[in-house]
């Protein structure tokens, strides 16, 4: 009887070494670098790096909201990121933070550029090296680049950027969806 | 008897195409200006390549394409440019955009047109360049530029070329009047194509409501080996893709081009085009346009100058402006309206319905879907319209295209079948739009995060640059010390200064001595002064010389005190300490004599 016991023990053991040596080494060899929610996080976020959340990027955002931030601070990504990080990491979605900002239609900078002096105070300042020129040139705003976020106006010295919303022309132009809210019986009422 | 396959859904509206069918194509009469917009099709817009007030000719190029995705614009007429600026143009959304405004001469002179008497002789890609060069774009709907088209990819052989004569759209007949009156011209173009493919079969299919065209068609393809296919009149069976399953039973594959099975099918309107750019040398700058709906008196189907207001057009047909109840560019089933009839005809207008409100009602307001599934047998695609209408009107996107929203092809089969007249390709088409600027947004800022990324990399490199610069002072600062250290020690060892920095050290240090040594020797010197009466040999001749002097003055300063005193003058108390100075004077070199003699 012993034996039995014996003999269930140590295959046990057996066992569980077996198992354990093989996890440790999987969670060794197959170590994942990195957390991966904070890149799924990451690629919802607008990338304008206008640093409205409070912190300096899109990524370090990222990396908080993965620690449990809250995911409202976001203007530029508005509604919809919010709705996306929600479904994401299965909470609640809240309404935007207005303490950040509020969003607003897209938008790029554009410098006057007679006015610019070529002090490079805002191609330092630009996150995403959208701006060109050089010391004592003109310097311009490249506008497929430009992701709007605003951190170009304070440096300027001469306050001759503008942030100007993108307006809808023919080619970025796409249908909306129709309007509803009138059913049939109040057809007659709606047309008097 | 060819064999036809059929495709899923579809439906039978009114055709009402008899309004326009009732004479033969007019010629439009020369507008006081044309419109020709930049962007006629997909790709990018042609920049213009005339000033305003230049003269052109008839057939001239005004407006070329640096890029090979696009063909250029050609004047319609001869005359002036007006102007180049922003107009509106036949567009869902009603914008403007940039358009070359020609005011015609009105003597419709040509440019040199150079015909290619027998192209079988020539490079087929000089073939594919000229038609490209001459602006032939699709005339069926969406104006893919045809060169392109006519160049499938490499590993892709066009096995099957369809000339779509189908024309399933309500109301319109410009390809079947064309086929009526154009057959020959039809056939010769498609030769061309079939030259440039080579495939193993050239189909022409017309639906069975187009006796005429069928008749005219046939009779001009006597003797080819082009087969004149009948198929049955069912919308949209001139879709590309349903065309292509009725003829071939196969499907285009979803997302593939239609050469992925080895297809092609080009528009008859589009071969009449080649056909004149090849054989008469004419760029495409007119089409056939039908203009029709209860609201014109003279409907029918007109040979256009590409450009022609479409004001102008109606005015030529007749319109009348208190029957008009809405304008609709393209068909019932898939055109929309226009808000203005001040736009000019493109190389995909094909028609213009001036539709009373009896004939073409506004919908009547969505009802609830009622899940009764006819949007779903309606559908040529074989799609699920039902759940992508849920989807899309939930803003769930993804949900829509993992049921392949993209797929539709808007062909308003089921908007039409549905009894809660809800609009759903206007729900689809939105979808597809939010889409598409998702996609792009997306792009973008991956696009963004990727410069980011690569300016925080940038940065922080420089950074490390710099402190590895400084670092490398550093450490050659302080390896130039150590070496002199070990130099010096080794001089040391050789007994000789073998270093600068030691040498100088030495050399300050020895100055410094001497200047010590000067000071010291200075400083003895003046103790030295002053000690020499008493450390000196005493001079006894000198020592009695003073005191004889000495004498001598004390005796005169007597002598002259005992004068003074005598007349009791006033300088007797100064004669008296004069006396008594010398007289202390005396006594000093008395004592400093005897001394000496001791």
């Amino acid at each position: 009887m012993w034996t039995s016991i014996l003999i269930a023990v140590v295959v046990l053991l057996v066992l569980a070494v077996v198992f354990g040596g093989l996890l440790g080494f999987a969670s060794e060899r197959f170590k994942v670098e990195g957390n991966p929610l904070v890149e799924q996080i990451d690629s919802m976020l607008p990338q304008t790096q206008c640093g409205q959340c409070g912190f300096p990027g899109c990524r370090p955002y990222a990396e908080s909201i993965a620690n449990g931030d809250a995911i409202n601070k976001c203007p530029p990504g508005g509604e919809t990121t919010i709705k996306a990080l929600a479904d994401l990491l299965d909470i609640e979605p809240q309404p935007l933070d207005a303490e950040h900002g509020v969003e607003q239609a897209k938008r790029v900078a554009v410098i006057r550029e007679d006015e610019c002096i070529g002090c490079t105070k805002c191609i330092q300042a630009c996150p995403v090296d959208a701006i060109l020129g050089a010391a004592k040139q003109m310097h311009t705003v490249i506008e497929s680049e430009c992701t709007g976020c605003d951190l170009c106006l304070d440096p300027c010295p001469v306050d001759c950027i503008d942030m100007i919303t993108i307006e809808p022309d023919i080619r970025n132009w796409t249908w909306t969806p129709p309007k509803s809210g009138i059913i049939a019986t109040d057809r007659a009422g709606a047309g008097a | 008897m060819t064999q036809l396959w059929d495709f899923s859904g579809g439906i039978h509206p009114d055709e009402n195409k008899h309004l326009s069918t009732t004479r033969p194509i007019d010629t439009s009469s020369l507008p006081d200006r044309l419109i020709l917009p930049l962007q006629q099709h997909i790709g990018v817009p042609a920049e213009a390549c005339v000033a305003v007030g230049d003269r052109v000719l008839k057939g001239q190029v005004v407006a070329t394409v640096p890029d090979t995705v696009g063909v250029p614009v050609h004047a319609s007429t001869s005359g002036t440019i007006e102007a180049i600026s922003m107009h509106p143009v036949p567009h869902p959304s009603g914008m403007s955009d940039l358009c070359i405004t020609l005011v015609p001469d009105g003597l419709d002179e040509w440019t040199n047109r150079d015909a290619i008497a027998d192209y079988h002789s020539m490079n087929r890609d000089t073939i594919l360049e000229r038609i490209r060069h001459f602006g032939v774009a699709g005339l069926g709907g969406a104006g893919f530029p045809t060169n392109i088209k006519l160049r499938p990819p490499k590993d892709r052989k066009v096995n099957t070329l369809i000339l779509n004569g189908a024309e399933c759209e309500p109301y319109i007949t410009a390809d079947d009047m064309t086929m009526r009156e154009r057959a020959d011209e039809i056939v010769s173009g498609l030769r061309i194509i079939a030259w440039i493919l080579r495939p193993e079969r050239c189909v022409i299919a017309i639906e069975d409501n187009k006796p005429e065209a069928i008749e005219a068609v046939k009779k001009a393809t006597e003797n080819t080996q082009t087969e004149v296919v009948v198929i049955p009149t069912k919308y949209p069976s001139g879709g590309e893709k349903q065309l292509i399953q009725i003829l071939t039973g196969m499907e285009v594959p979803s997302g593939g081009i239609p050469a992925d099975i080895g297809v092609m099918c080009q528009n008859t309107g589009t071969a009449i085009a080649v056909s004149r750019a090849i054989h008469q040398g004419e760029p495409l700058i007119s089409r056939v346009v039908t203009i029709t709906g209860r609201a014109v008196t003279n409907p029918g189907t007109y040979d256009v100058l590409l450009g022609t207001p479409i004001e102008h057009l109606l005015a030529q047909a007749g319109l009348d402006r208190r029957q008009l109840d809405r304008l609709i560019l393209g068909g019932p089933m898939m055109g929309y309206t226009l808000e203005t009839p001040d736009i000019p005809v493109v190389k995909t207008t094909n028609c213009v319905i001036a539709a009373t409100a009896e004939e073409l009602p506004a919908p009547p307001p969505e009802q609830p879907c009622i899940r009764c599934g006819m949007c779903a047998e309606a559908c040529p695609m074989e799609l699920l319209p039902q759940q992508l209408f849920w989807h899309s009107k939930a803003g769930e996107l993804e949900k829509a295209e993992h049921l392949n929203l993209f797929d539709c092809i808007e062909c308003g089969a089921c908007s039409y079948v549905c009894p809660s007249s809800i609009p759903l390709v206007q729900y689809y088409r939105a979808a597809k739009g939010e889409i598409r600027v998702q996609q792009a947004e997306h792009l973008k800022a991956d696009r963004a995060r990727e410069r980011f990324e690569a300016r925080q990399a940038r940065l922080e490199r420089e950074q490390q640059e710099k402190e590895q610069r400084k670092k490398d002072r550093a450490k050659a600062a302080a390896e130039a010390q150590a070496k002199k250290q070990t130099e010096a020690e080794k001089a040391e060892a050789e007994g000789q200064p073998a270093d600068d920095r030691a040498a100088k050290s030495t050399l300050v240090e020895e100055a410094l001595a001497r200047k010590r040594a000067k000071a010291e020797a200075a400083a003895t010197k003046t103790t030295n002064d002053a000690a020499q009466p008493e450390a000196a040999p005493p001079d006894i001749d000198a020592l009695e010389k003073q005191l004889s002097q000495a004498t001598a003055k004390l005796n005169t300063m007597q002598s002259m005190l005992e004068d003074a005193q005598a007349e009791n003058a006033d300088n007797v108390e100064k004669l008296e300490r004069a006396v008594a100075k010398n007289h202390d004077r005396v006594e000093r070199a008395e004592k400093a004599l005897a001394e000496a003699r001791n």
